[in-house]
């Protein structure tokens, strides 16, 4: 187990290097001018050599990679915002928890509500509360969620006053952004689990079980969801990544201070060491997340398990056996 | 090959042509469909597809104005017989605009979807077919690329290649190419130890051979359900991405774009919201209530 651990701890080198080679790369191909953006159109020649020697474009490309890199992954520096003149880094930490509040409310809302109602649904088939909730769930995964979360605002905030339209003072301005993107994770899980469960109560150890005389709730949740739950783990990582998305489109919708609008409103002001600064840190924190949930994975998952389990002592064993 | 035709097999043949129309013949495509005909939500899911095509292609003879015919003397009026819709800010028909929207979500949303699959495709069978250094070397190069979450890429990608259709295309196809080569390398790699392969690699059939005639065909079941609910996805990509102002932008009628300029008109005219949102949710339910049909008529174990 442990040298899977490690193996996985080591590989997010290689993703962090890549991920700011893409977006390094991404910046390059980006038509237009740092220095124009910086200096203005119709700053004389020599204050523009100025800014292009202090920002290291003179360089060939490879120098700017490699240092780009250096300073981010050494001091977290993504440079300075063409806006504010102040480091994209101390911004982006600032709006950083809401937007992982938020996703991480999100998902886990939607476990809670999702997975018992998947459950259920797979263990009554085809009762009204299967049709019901898998009919829910199907319009869940197909409701574009800015239209939901346009929708609710609307409803809820500007019609019945109930919940405030944007910021987060209160837990009641976390509601509607949350509901917004957990509504599609809502679904989502629900048909995984319904799916899964619905595979694993075939089984021969769910009949054992049965046979055994254990009770019906102790068959469906300790035998069946227990290994039902392998899927659902595997796919919680997707869910992060898909609601990371949604949380930049809910924080534009709800005007909330997170790395999404921070992003958004960047890239319309053609302010690219934020945009690139967003990205790169929304996808680092997504690479630990995996990791997490890769080694939760691995920690219920016992063929995994067994699979990192020092090989050489089961063969010593057999060995043993043998002699 | 010389084709060896003797008289006993034309006589069967001849027998077949009698019996044609009796006896059924079948086949896995065949057998599918057959499933696929029993399940009414996913028969309904189509039909609403086709409606939505044909509204797509009559879309000039159905919408009673252009896309872009401003009349400032009717700026946001409420939905009536004239108006089924309602008009927006700029005294446009909003039902006009809603039908010919049809034209850009559908084919946009297949096409990019289309395009993943097709990147997708070479890297993951590539991976499947050759297996070892190669499949390590793509599958953990697709691992770095999915460690930026999908919309985000697209964010990226749009971003620095600007606004436009092509853009937006080339943006949502390259960030879902790495899901998209997971599904096809799963898909081959479980027909890839079947004895016909073996078989086909013994009488000397080349590389792209057992890859295209052989395992991707026995492949085709997972990786067509998976196209149907990338095709939806996609849809909802497009709208939210021209929704935060980094696709289709106006005047082109995308819902997406649409709900965006209207967003301002939310308490004043909120009936400019609705109509757009609607039909993105019946086109991706359509196509996801069809895919649902195919997954479980393509795989009957799992119903």
């Amino acid at each position: 187990m442990l040298r899977y651990i490690i193996k996985r701890l080591l590989w997010m080198i290689p993703v962090v290097v890549g991920v700011v080679c893409i977006i390094f790369f991404l910046s390059v191909i980006t038509p237009g001018d740092p220095v124009t953006s910086l200096v203005g159109a119709d700053a004389p020649p020599e204050v523009r050599e100025a800014m292009r020697e202090k920002l290291g474009l003179n360089d060939p490309i490879y120098i700017q990679f490699v240092n780009y890199t250096v300073k981010i992954i050494t001091r977290g520096d993504f440079g300075n915002s063409y806006i504010t003149g102040q480091p994209v880094f101390g911004e982006l930490m600032t709006r950083f928890p809401v937007t992982l509040k938020l996703t991480i409310a999100s998902v886990i809302v939607a476990l809670i509500l999702s997975v018992p109602l998947g459950v259920v649904s797979a263990v009554k088939r085809n009762s009204w509360i299967d049709n019901a909730s898998m009919a829910l769930s199907l319009m869940g995964v197909s409701i574009p969620q800015f239209w939901l979360g346009l929708m609710t605002l609307l409803l809820f905030a500007v019609k019945l006053h109930l919940l405030p339209a944007s910021g987060i003072a209160g837990i009641s301005g976390w509601v509607l952004p949350v509901l917004m993107i957990g509504v599609g994770n809502m679904g989502n899980f629900a048909r995984t689990t319904r799916a899964s469960m619905l595979e694993v109560i075939q089984q021969d150890y769910i009949r054992t079980a049965r046979a055994k005389g254990q009770t019906e709730a102790a068959v469906i949740i300790r035998h069946g969801l227990r290994n039902a739950l392998i899927p659902i783990v595997a796919n919680v990582g997707n869910i992060i990544g898909i609601s990371l998305g949604g949380a930049v489109i809910a924080e534009s919708i709800f005007s909330l201070s997170g790395v999404g609008q921070y992003m958004l409103n960047a890239i319309n002001a053609r302010n690219w060491p934020s945009v690139q600064g967003g990205i790169i840190m929304l996808a680092i924190a997504f690479s630990i997340i995996m990791l997490i949930m890769d080694l939760l994975y691995a920690a219920i998952d016992p063929r995994l398990k067994s699979e990192f389990r020092s090989k050489g002592r089961l063969f010593a064993k057999r060995k043993q056996k043998v002699a | 090959m010389a084709k060896l035709y003797t008289p006993a097999m034309a006589k069967i043949d001849k027998k077949k042509a009698k019996l044609k129309g009796r006896i059924q013949k079948t086949s896995p495509g065949r057998e599918a469909w057959k499933r696929l005909r029993r399940n009414k939500l996913a028969i309904g899911g189509l039909v609403i597809l086709g409606i939505l095509v044909l509204i797509a292609i009559f879309a000039n003879y159905i919408a009673p104005e252009g896309i872009d015919n401003q009349v400032l003397t009717r700026t946001l009026q409420t939905p009536s017989t004239q108006h089924l819709m309602g008009t927006d800010n700029f005294g446009r028909d909003i039902f006009s605009r809603v039908i010919y929207g049809t034209r850009i979500s559908l084919p946009v949303g297949f096409i990019c979807t289309f395009l993943a699959f097709a990147f997708g495709g070479v890297l993951g069978s590539i991976a499947a077919f050759y297996g070892g250094r190669a499949d390590n070397l793509i599958m953990r190069f697709m691992d770095i690329f999915q460690s930026i979450p999908p919309l985000l890429m697209a964010i990226a990608i749009a971003a620095s290649l600007g606004n436009g259709v092509l853009n937006l295309v080339l943006a949502i196809s390259l960030s879902t190419t790495p899901g998209r080569s997971r599904v096809i390398r799963a898909a081959i790699l479980t027909v890839k130890s079947n004895d016909y392969i073996e078989s086909a690699r013994a009488i000397g059939a080349s590389s792209a051979r057992q890859l295209l005639k052989y395992m991707l065909p026995n492949a085709m079941g997972p990786i067509l359900t998976n196209f149907t609910f990338g095709v939806a996805a996609a849809i909802l990509t497009v709208s939210s991405m021209s929704y935060i102002g980094l696709g289709i932008t106006a005047p082109t009628p995308e819902w997406g774009s649409m709900l965006s300029s209207s967003k301002e008109l939310m308490r004043v005219a909120p009936y400019t919201l609705y109509f757009p949102g609607l039909m993105i949710m019946i086109t991706v339910l359509a196509i996801n209530l069809f895919g649902d049909g195919l997954r479980d008529a393509l795989d009957p174990r799992l119903k």
